[in-house]
């Protein structure tokens, strides 16, 4: 009895380490490094420098390959996910802020931020295809899980410009609140989620109609409205819950996917920006970019439950599983 | 019935916004030193940005801004320049002396119009002497005043020592200084001016120490907006104080130290186009142009009329790198906005600080709020 109870205890523990054994990368715009954490001990493990103000950052389809945005060197560097070693380089054209891989892996959309444009890159060629023409400065960018969609978001001319994947043209053009950062697809395509800054707003679109269907006002007691500035927006597989950065309001709104109830505010580091899920969707990873931290979420108990620094202005994460 | 409903049809055709920028040159003044070259063209190339920003916004909503660029010579005549501006330039920003504002608002040919005031910090022309069809880009006086002031309270440096120049303007720059220290409960402990007469024993960085001594206070605040003397006063004062107004860590709608909310992608924009820093009246003449984009995008329209309805509403919010969205209160035009408090080579603080509330907006804690106004 005690021998069955043992072993099922082994188990568990290895099972959990399982669970555990993704490794998070965090860009650090003011270090020009990349912070590596293992969630699962709660550790910073090192801190690699990677280039001039990284920013945007992301895990290749395979896992062997990490993409940093080095907006100041004008490139996306290509690092081996083991080594940390740079491999290669993308031509993304000036100062890469953010970017978006397609499905299937083989292109990727870089706004470029001070040109007004977007830059689509063969990732295996290392060569950009081509260039779009979208609205003053250019940050968010996401593409839609059925590879039908771009969207890139102006961040002066507060629009959302839908861009057909199979022309590289602007279908529509979606005007929003003041500010739109970040945009995000629902797992089945059918929604686009993309946060205004400068009104506190949320909205959520319908990709078939491109109506929005609805606005969500972030409001949190005895934190002034102007303090509220959504950035990152991430849904879940099942859309239960959306999740969104709300910037110097310090917090994580948790948002009810299907009624839009917002219904909880958890508070993490100062000026909270970007945020990645753990791969089986039971952690979120938060960088906040004044207090030089990340925050990790429990989302079965929607509870914050550990604060790591990393190094100064946290800024993209990324998670490998 | 039928007549009624196709009177009605507006055409859908592009629309086009067309907007004055009018200067007048400078006289170069007296500088302390050779540290910075004089810019004569402040202001345009900020205009210039906005007009290429609000077109790239424009192919998307059928809109085409043009901006017209007039700048009159010294010695120019700066009224007939104005009054060459057609019936069909309906929206005008001002880079002009504080005196020449109204000068040109008054104007018959001015009625009709909108003005954008982009180089004023006058108190008086947002206060007893405001026009209803002046908006006010730049903080006035008192706004900076009053941001110095909220810096000064959070360090409780609370006794201070005025130094106030010979200028007209640093006697309302010191004016500013002196309601702020009321509102906020300061203490003015000296106050002495700054007489800039030397002879061949004295200079001005010899006077210093002699013209701090004798007081006891906990900073230095200075009103010298022309810069003549200001930069000698830190590191010279008989007692070790800071230095803060005019110069030392100054109260600024921009600055080159600037770089959160996405103002670094401003700063490179400007730069690359300017081949210079981003000054306040470029910022300025950004914000003006901006305004008028985001307007017209917003209520689809052309009109001044519109434009102004909707610049004036609540609706209103212009995005102005500075990390709150910027709009203008109703009661006196002025552009409602955070202020920056700066070092030469660091970013101090941003007002309104911390722990400075009001019940509508804490951006109205800096200037003259509602129930204060002499504007009528």
């Amino acid at each position: 009895m005690q021998k069955i109870f043992l072993s099922s205890f082994c188990v568990a523990a290895l099972f959990m380490a399982a669970a555990n054994a993704e490794t998070v990368f965090v860009t650090l715009e003011k270090d020009n490094a990349i912070a590596i954490v293992d969630p699962a001990e709660g550790k910073l493990i090192k801190t690699v420098p990677v280039g001039q103000r990284p920013r945007g950052i992301a895990v290749s389809l395979d896992g062997k390959q990490i993409y940093v945005a080095t907006s100041d060197d004008d490139t996306i560097k290509v690092l081996d996910s083991e080594t940390l070693k740079e491999i290669g380089n993308l031509p993304s054209g000036e100062d890469p802020e953010t970017f978006a891989i397609s499905p299937d892996g083989k292109l990727m959309y870089v706004s470029n931020e001070d040109d007004n444009e977007v830059t689509v890159i063969d990732i295996a060629a290392k060569k950009a295809v081509q260039k779009i023409k979208v609205g003053v400065e250019p940050e968010g960018i996401a593409v839609s899980p059925d590879n039908k969609w771009v969207i890139s978001a102006s961040e002066t001319t507060n629009m959302l410009h839908w861009i057909d994947t199979k022309t590289g043209k602007i279908v529509e053009n979606t005007l929003v609140d003041p500010r739109p950062r970040a945009a995000n697809f629902t797992a089945d395509s059918q929604q686009l989620w993309a946060t205004s800054e400068m009104a506190g707003t949320v909205i959520v679109m319908d990709s078939a109609s491109k109506q929005i269907v609805q606005t969500i006002k972030l409001q949190v007691q005895a934190v002034n409205d102007e303090l509220i500035q959504p950035v990152g927006v991430v849904i879940d597989k099942d859309r239960h819950y959306a999740y969104v950065a709300m910037g110097p309001a310090n917090r994580v709104a948790v948002i009810n996917a299907q009624n839009y109830h917002v219904e909880k505010y958890l508070l993490v580091g100062q000026r909270v920006w970007n945020l990645a899920f753990s791969p089986d969707q039971k952690r979120l990873y938060t960088t906040n970019g004044v207090s030089n931290d990340i925050s990790i979420i429990d989302l079965t108990e929607h509870k914050v439950t550990k604060s790591l620094a990393v190094g100064r202005y946290p800024w993209g994460v990324a998670v490998k599983p | 019935m039928l007549l009624f409903a196709v009177g009605n049809v507006i055409a859908v055709g592009k629309q086009s916004i067309k907007i004055a920028y009018v200067s007048q040159e400078r006289a170069v003044p007296a500088a302390l030193s050779n540290l910075d070259d004089f810019i004569q063209n402040k202001g345009l190339f900020g205009a210039e940005l906005a007009i290429s920003d609000n077109n790239t916004t424009g192919q998307f909503t059928q809109q085409q801004y043009e901006l017209k660029k007039i700048v009159v010579p010294l010695g120019g005549d700066l009224v007939k320049a104005f009054n060459s501006l057609g019936d069909d330039t309906g929206l005008v920003v001002l880079n002009v002396n504080p005196g020449q504002v109204n000068q040109l608002a008054d104007l018959p040919a001015a009625q009709n119009k909108l003005l954008f005031d982009a180089a004023s910090s006058d108190d008086e022309l947002r206060g007893a002497q405001c026009r209803q069809h002046v908006l006010h880009i730049l903080p006035s006086r008192a706004m900076r005043a009053d941001a110095l002031a909220q810096y000064m309270l959070k360090k409780r440096w609370r006794e201070w020592f005025l130094v106030v120049g010979q200028t007209p303007e640093d006697q309302l720059y010191a004016a500013a200084i002196k309601r702020a220290a009321k509102r906020y409960g300061m203490k003015l402990v000296a106050e002495k001016a700054w007489d800039n007469t030397y002879d061949v024993r004295r200079t001005a960085q010899s006077d210093v120490p002699q013209f701090t001594q004798g007081e006891d206070y906990d900073v230095l605040v200075v009103a010298d907006e022309q810069g003549l003397f200001g930069e000698y006063l830190d590191y010279r004062t008989w007692l070790p104080r800071p230095v803060i107004g005019t110069q030392g860590l100054i109260a600024t709608a921009w600055h080159r130290t600037h770089e959160q909310w996405g103002a670094v992608q401003l700063q490179n924009r400007f730069k690359e186009q300017a081949g210079r820093w981003m000054e306040e009246e470029d910022y300025a003449a950004y914000l003006a142009v901006r305004a008028i984009g985001e307007a017209s995008v917003r209520a689809k329209s052309d009109q001044v009329q519109a434009i102004k309805d909707y610049m004036l509403s609540d609706a209103f919010a212009l995005q102005g790198y500075k990390g709150k969205p910027l709009s203008f209160r109703s009661w006196d035009g002025q552009l409602r906005q955070p202020i920056l408090l700066a070092a030469p080579r660091s970013m101090v603080g941003v007002a309104p600080l911390d722990g400075f509330l009001h019940p509508k907006s804490e951006l109205d804690t800096l200037g003259y709020d509602q129930p204060e106004t002499a504007c009528r």
